[in-house]
């Protein structure tokens, strides 16, 4: 499996990833081809984007990509076709819907509850000063009679 | 017989390992003197026996003896001296023996630089620290054992992959690993705390040093690994969000985290069990990140050696010592009820704000590196999280840190008045938006995130100078008292503003720069960026271990030669692979890379080229936050004994 990948992607990796025949000669649609692959996973590869991956693979995908923007497909539904062939595997950031609301809310969430507990926490540590200051163990109160007593 | 030799002194550190994890522990329980003073020494011969093994497998990788399976692997003749000996940490098994090592140099340290440590705690700590030595000798001994000899030597290795053969590469595994170990200590230190029942400003005091240093090693380790992808890979990226890059930013996060809530322990005696959590978790985060690089649950660019065993195994190891650990600190609640009395504004509450921030940033980056994990087990989903899922939802943190840092860092302890402070801020926040502003004018209809970046840059660049000038008090002789300011409060000031220049250098390479591919001809120029490139010529050469297609370039900017550039295409015939070399300039506000490429069909090359702003920005905020971090660890306090008069001799509250 580790040798395929070195094949598939190492072999070539440093080298170059968009090609200059695939650029398009229309420079905005060229844009939206870059920003589109940019979000799209090379499937042969270890997390690499198209844009960046030199694999055959990606390279047709990136040609892919190019074909529809060229047809007059929108950014959406340039992604939706592949997404349709590919599944949602190839998409680098993931989509909202569903369990991965889970994935996209944590952090939210997390904050959330971090400054709830910081905020309790810390109203307590602003309370206490009297009670803490004030009251002495028994022990103490005892050790404290004695000096005074002696 | 070097070999075997190596090998022998790495079982006999095992069983010193064994031996100092029960006894010390056993002596500091019933107070046998004799039996604590076991650990200093079984720590010292524990150092020596493993740097011993590492010295015998460095030896084989240096005099290519190929009898040994690990060097056949993994280097060649051809190879330079330098890769010989940075190949012994270059793959999985010579890696694994130099972790090891550092698990018990920084055991080690705690001997050799514990004086002042209570006899009791010091044992626990260095009991502690022995239990993961063990664990980690026998997961090499019994699954990555680097001695093994092969049956029929071959006359030549296999050479060790081209894209490691580099400095920047070479250099900073050690250099992780390094901090990964580090954050072993504090785990040390937080469990010895917890047996012994007293978590305390003593106990603060001295696990800082061994966070920040763990904590300026991930830095280096981090930028260097980040600079090398930078120039190496080809195309520029320096951060990929990759599982394994991600393994290491983790407990880069949470040390930063550890090391701002230990000051709180230390100076304040509040937050204890938060301080103490957090340095149980950071080793985890380590232990984690070793076993994602080393199981292959997660597929990335830089795992190697993916085995499920040595998973399995790991995995084992993390399990048994966070349960263990977390156990140990449910008992233990009781012992660390915090001291310090505090209102909502000071700087205790604002350390609490770095420490939510830092922690929720890291599960961020953790959820989104196990999401695909989590999404195919529970959901039944195949799913990718990548870059721009991280850029989204991470960046608000950071964002949030930079926004609020240096108010919070002149924030005074116990109770504050913000109004003062802002005052004092008002021409630092003053100067932040009127560069932002700039930056927002010269850029036509982008985004905000090159103005927001060079923003924030400069709000901490600025605001860290105002807070080292503010502690020099009022009156003449206010420069003078600059000089002699702890080195802790230089250390916060440059860190804090070298975490600026590395924001202010991710959002301008992020938003500015600029890319172009084309064909060329020798001889045709073109212009990128207001730079003009030509291409002079292109000619092949020999390299030690490979073949190079060399190409020459000449920068010019207005129609005036500033430099000449040579990017490389390197075929290694050995390991079958292709390398490029990119050539930068390097300038203060920008870099410009080239890239050769392949010849084309009809003549000519194939060339990238890009315009990199504030690159060199990155790294220099790294170095800083190093250096910040080096000028702390430094200061006085650490060096005088701490808390040496202040605590009666070794008798813990149980």
């Amino acid at each position: 499996m580790k040798r395929l990948f070195l094949v598939l992607c190492v072999i070539t990796a440093p080298a170059f990833a968009v090609q200059p025949d695939e650029i398009l000669d229309n420079p905005v649609l060229e844009d939206r081809a870059r920003d589109i692959s940019a979000g799209l996973r090379c499937l042969v590869c270890r997390n690499e984007s198209i844009d960046d991956s030199n694999a055959e693979l990606a390279r047709d995908l990136r040609l892919l990509v190019r074909e529809r923007l060229v047809v007059g497909d929108t950014n959406e539904e340039v992604v939706d076709f592949v997404v349709d062939r590919y599944g949602e595997y190839v998409l680098l950031k993931p989509r909202t819907g569903g369990s991965n609301l889970l994935l996209w809310m944590a952090g939210p969430i997390m904050l959330g509850a971090g400054l709830l507990m910081a905020g309790i926490y810390l109203r307590g540590r602003a309370q206490t000063p009297e009670r803490a200051v004030a009251r002495l163990s028994e022990a103490e109160e005892r050790r404290l009679r004695e000096i005074l007593d002696d | 017989m070097i070999t075997e030799l190596g090998h022998f002194a790495l079982i006999l550190a095992f069983l010193v390992a064994c031996a100092q994890a029960v006894i010390p522990l056993i002596g500091a329980h019933k107070r046998w003197p004799g039996w604590m003073a076991f650990a200093e020494p079984a720590a010292t011969i524990q150092f020596l026996l493993t740097a011993a093994s590492f010295a015998a497998l460095t030896w084989a990788f240096v005099t290519s003896d190929f009898s040994l399976r690990l060097v056949t692997l993994n280097s060649h003749t051809d190879k330079p001296m330098l890769y010989k000996i940075t190949g012994v940490w270059g793959n999985h098994e010579g890696s694994m023996l130099l972790w090891v090592l550092i698990v018990t140099l920084f055991g080690g340290a705690v001997a050799w630089f514990g004086a002042n440590l209570p006899p009791s705690l010091k044992a626990r700590v260095l009991s502690v620290q022995a239990m993961i030595g063990a664990a980690f000798f026998a997961f090499i001994l019994l699954t990555s054992n680097p001695f093994l000899r092969m049956g029929t030597p071959p006359f030549n290795g296999q050479d060790l992959n081209p894209l490691l053969q580099d400095p920047g590469l070479a250099f900073h595994p050690p250099f992780l690993y390094l901090g990964y170990v580090g954050l072993s200590m504090t785990f040390s230190f937080a469990v010895a705390a917890l047996i012994e029942g007293r978590v305390d400003a003593a106990w603060g005091r001295w696990v800082r040093p061994y966070t920040l240093a763990a904590w300026i090693f991930l830095t280096i380790g981090i930028g260097l690994g980040s600079w090398w992808a930078y120039y190496e890979l080809g195309w520029g990226g320096f951060w990929f969000w990759d599982p394994v890059e991600n393994a290491s930013f983790m407990p880069w996060l949470i040390a930063a985290a550890l090391l701002h809530s230990a000051i709180v322990v230390e100076k304040r005696e509040s937050l204890k069990s938060w301080t103490i959590l957090l340095a149980i978790i950071a080793f985890g985060f380590s232990m984690i990140g070793a076993f994602i690089t080393r199981s292959g649950v997660l597929t990335s660019v830089h795992a190697f050696a993916t085995d499920p065993e040595r998973g399995v195994f790991l995995l084992g190891i993390t399990a048994a010592f966070m349960m263990g650990a977390l156990t140990l600190f449910a008992a233990r609640a009781n012992v660390m009820q915090a001291r310090g009395v505090f209102s909502m504004v000071s700087r205790e509450s604002v350390l609490v704000l770095n420490n939510i921030l830092l922690a929720v940033a890291c599960f961020v980056v953790f959820i989104g590196t196990m999401w695909p994990l989590i999404a195919e087990m529970a959901f039944d989903r195949k799913l990718s999280v990548g870059a721009p899922f991280f850029n989204a939802a991470f960046t608000p943190f950071m964002v949030a840190l930079g926004l609020v840092l240096p108010v919070g860092a002149m924030l005074a302890w116990k109770r504050a008045t913000v109004g003062r402070i802002v005052r004092q801020l008002i021409p630092a926040f003053a100067l932040a938006v009127a560069i932002g502003a700039l930056a927002w004018a010269m850029q036509s209809g982008r985004s905000a995130l090159g103005p927001m970046g060079l923003f924030l840059g400069a709000w901490l660049v600025a605001g860290s100078a105002v807070d080292i000038w503010a502690r020099t008090g009022r009156g003449t002789g206010r420069l003078a008292r600059l000089t002699r300011l702890p080195r802790a409060d230089w250390g916060k000031a440059v860190a804090h503003g070298g975490l600026g220049v590395t924001m202010a250098g991710v959002a301008a390479m992020m938003a500015w720069e600029a890319e172009d591919i084309r064909v060329l001809q020798v001889g045709q120029d073109f212009e990128i960026a207001g730079y003009g490139l030509r291409l002079d010529e292109v000619h092949q050469e020999q390299g030690p271990n490979y073949v190079a297609t060399k190409a020459t370039f000449t920068l010019s900017q207005n129609g005036r030669e500033i430099a000449e550039m040579q990017p490389e295409k390197r075929v290694y015939p050995v390991a079958q692979m292709p390398t490029t070399e990119a050539a930068l300039d390097n300038a203060f506000l920008r870099d410009i890379y080239v890239v050769i490429g392949d010849p084309q069909e009809g003549g000519g090359w194939a060339v990238r080229s890009y315009y990199k702003p504030l690159a060199n920005w990155i790294w220099g905020g790294s170095i800083l936050m190093a250096l910040g971090g080096f000028l702390s660890l430094s200061d006085r306090r650490y060096r005088v004994a701490a808390g040496a008069r202040k605590l009666p001799q070794g008798v813990p509250a149980e």
